[in-house]
């Protein structure tokens, strides 16, 4: 089992068909070119005596090659942060050497002089006449060899590096997708940085369906937007701060102008039902879907597909309408589990860490070993409930968990209670130490264009929807809350700041 | 015959087809393509044959199950030999097609 094969299946079904687009360049990949392509590449690399093939640059056609290139040379690819500082990338660097550095030219200088480390451009990494030899061979079909290292984007500390084997992606992709289900004039924009799970799953599922990719290296809502319509762009996947700026660039239109795009799929991060419910008027011709994952779990687990976005958007029962905010249900071949503190699993409603197990789940992390219990449990630390029907509704992370003098209180849900108020634009609600309670409850919060928060009417609110103890005793007015490029809240910034 | 390993690749002895194992059950397994035992890819084979109960086209990309699921295999190449274990035509899983996500 290799991830190479799933190229090599394409290739030889459909070798003439383009495969990869750099959206800024404009070069592109043929499934042959590719192939062909990492044949030399992982010459390349195996001649360097390397065992890790690390790329830190923005997505370009290097970024697919370089996966596949480790694939072959049979050493794990380790994609890495760019917008790290050098101080941060060289720490990640020197836990995967020696390393194949394939990397921008600014950077060669110093990242070349780490120990252990054989650098080379992007440039020279796709040029032809600096690869002449082919490897000797086919790559390992081992499905316990490591396909992919990714360092978790540490939102809560120190990066730890998920191990993904070879097992862990096939199996995602042959559960999910299917093989040359893609029409030749089916493209994708990818604006998923590639260093996330996202972008890694982006790449296999296409090239597995036969998919055209089109790579948006550095997001902006108009240069999505002008690529959508230059390359008659299908399908799309973006985290929730990015549909809300291409909404916000759409802004007065009463269509996105874009009717070949049929598939709009979205995830990382919490989508405010404000923006979803704009976008399905925006895009009337798109079928969307919500994906749940994790880096440690190959990518999705749960979908909310698009006739759930459009019966629920449809509802007038409140149950069925709110399942437009939940992250729909377990994939096949995936089985999802909400447990309490204690490990027991809880009744359909009730909140509690989400439990996953399949194939797909790796669960682990390098030096640290598997977090995967006997039975096959991988504990995710994200909170949740799951309804009578199995949708999922994500709760924000356990470890945000309030505890107020005993009482475990979810940030999320007082969040989505203040994001129905109409000041308010958007929240973020965090514990701070309180000598009397342990932790008491605070909120940032920003305003809707125009509005005004007014702090004892916002408490007055929550005091009226729920219980008392569920009201922010400090209540702060921000411009905009501060999120990471795939769209997640920093937590740790707001409650380090309202602690202060 | 011998025991087959997950990720494994087998060839077939009639025709171009070749499978990966996708799932396995323990113990000694014969799997035929066309009615002729299939090699681990690599090796070195003498052509067989194809029976022709044995001859409806594996399809790349498609997914082969034995009836009780034990045994999975993924056709990597296609072919004109039909999967078989121990005389029994192997069927095909149909893929739920899912929503695109990524």
């Amino acid at each position: 089992m290799n991830v190479m094969m799933l190229l090599e299946m394409a290739q030889a079904t459909f070798p003439d068909r383009r495969a990869f687009t750099d959206g800024s360049s404009g070069q592109s990949f043929t499934y042959q070119e590719l192939f062909e392509a990492a044949r030399m590449r992982a010459a390349s690399v195996q001649a360097s005596s390397a065992t890790r093939l690390v790329k830190l640059d923005v997505s370009n056609l290097g970024t697919p090659l370089s996966l596949f290139t480790s694939a072959w040379a049979g050493v794990p690819f380790v994609p890495l942060n760019y917008r790290l500082t050098n101080d941060e990338i060289e720490s990640l660097l020197t836990r995967v050497t020696p390393a194949y550095l394939v990397t921008q030219e600014d950077r060669i200088a110093t990242l070349g002089a780490v120990a252990d480390v054989s650098a080379i451009t992007s440039g020279q990494f796709l040029d032809d006449s600096e690869h002449t030899t082919a490897i000797d061979g086919e790559w390992s079909m081992d499905p316990d060899d490591i396909a992919v290292l990714l360092f978790t984007s540490g939102t809560t500390g120190i990066p730890k590096a998920a191990v993904l084997r070879h097992k862990h992606l096939v199996s995602y992709i042959l559960s999910s997708v299917e093989f040359a289900g893609a029409d030749e004039e089916e493209a994708a924009l990818v604006c998923v940085p590639p260093y996330h799970i996202a972008g890694i799953a982006a790449i296999l599922s296409s090239v597995y369906s036969g998919r055209h990719v089109v790579q948006l290296p550095n997001f902006t809502a108009d240069e999505w937007i002008r690529l959508a319509r230059e390359h008659q762009i299908t399908s799309a996947f973006v985290v929730p701060t990015m549909l809300a700026r291409i909404i916000d660039a759409l802004d007065n239109s009463d269509s996105a102008g874009m009717p070949h795009l049929k598939s709009l799929s979205y995830g990382g991060g919490k989508m405010p039902l404000s923006v979803i419910e704009r976008a399905m008027v925006l895009f009337p011709e798109a079928d969307f879907s919500n994906a749940y994952g994790l880096t440690e779990t190959s990518s999705t687990i749960a979908v909310l597909g698009p006739e759930e976005h459009r019966t629920a958007k449809a509802s007038t029962d409140d149950a069925l309408r709110r399942r437009l905010v939940s992250v729909g249900c377990a994939l096949p071949g995936v089985e999802i589990e909400i447990r309490d503190d204690g490990g027991n699993m809880l009744a359909p409603g009730e909140r509690g860490e989400i439990y996953v197990r399949g194939e797909q789940v790796s669960g682990e992390y390098e030096g640290r070993g598997s977090v995967v219990d006997k039975e096959g449990w991988f504990p995710t630390r994200d909170a949740g409930s799951m309804d009578e029907d199995g949708y999922l509704f994500l709760e924000g992370r356990a470890d945000d968990v309030i505890v107020r003098g005993g009482e475990n209180l979810s940030p999320g849900e007082i969040e989505d209670l203040l994001l129905t108020h109409p000041t308010v634009a958007d929240a973020a609600v965090v514990g701070i130490p309180d000598e009397q309670w342990g932790e008491g409850i605070a909120a940032a919060i920003v305003a809707k264009e125009g509005a005004s928060i007014d702090v004892e009417e916002l408490q007055a609110f929550v005091r009226e929807h729920m219980r008392s103890s569920r009201v922010p005793q400090l209540i702060k007015e921000w411009d905009e809350l501060p999120y990471n490029e795939t769209g997640k809240l920093l937590r740790r910034v707001v409650k380090a700041d309202l602690s202060g | 015959m011998g025991e087959l390993k997950t990720g494994s690749r087998l060839k077939s002895a009639v025709c171009d087809g070749e499978v990966m194992v996708v799932l396995a059950p323990t113990g000694d397994i014969e799997v035929t393509c066309g009615g002729a035992p299939m090699a681990p890819s690599g090796t070195e084979t003498e052509r067989a044959e194809i029976d022709p109960d044995h001859a409806v086209a594996i399809v790349i990309g498609k997914r082969y199950i034995s009836e009780d699921e034990a045994l999975e295999l993924l056709c990597v190449k296609g072919g004109e030999g039909s999967l078989a274990v121990a005389g029994q035509l192997l069927l095909q899983k149909d893929t739920k097609k899912l929503p695109k996500t990524d």
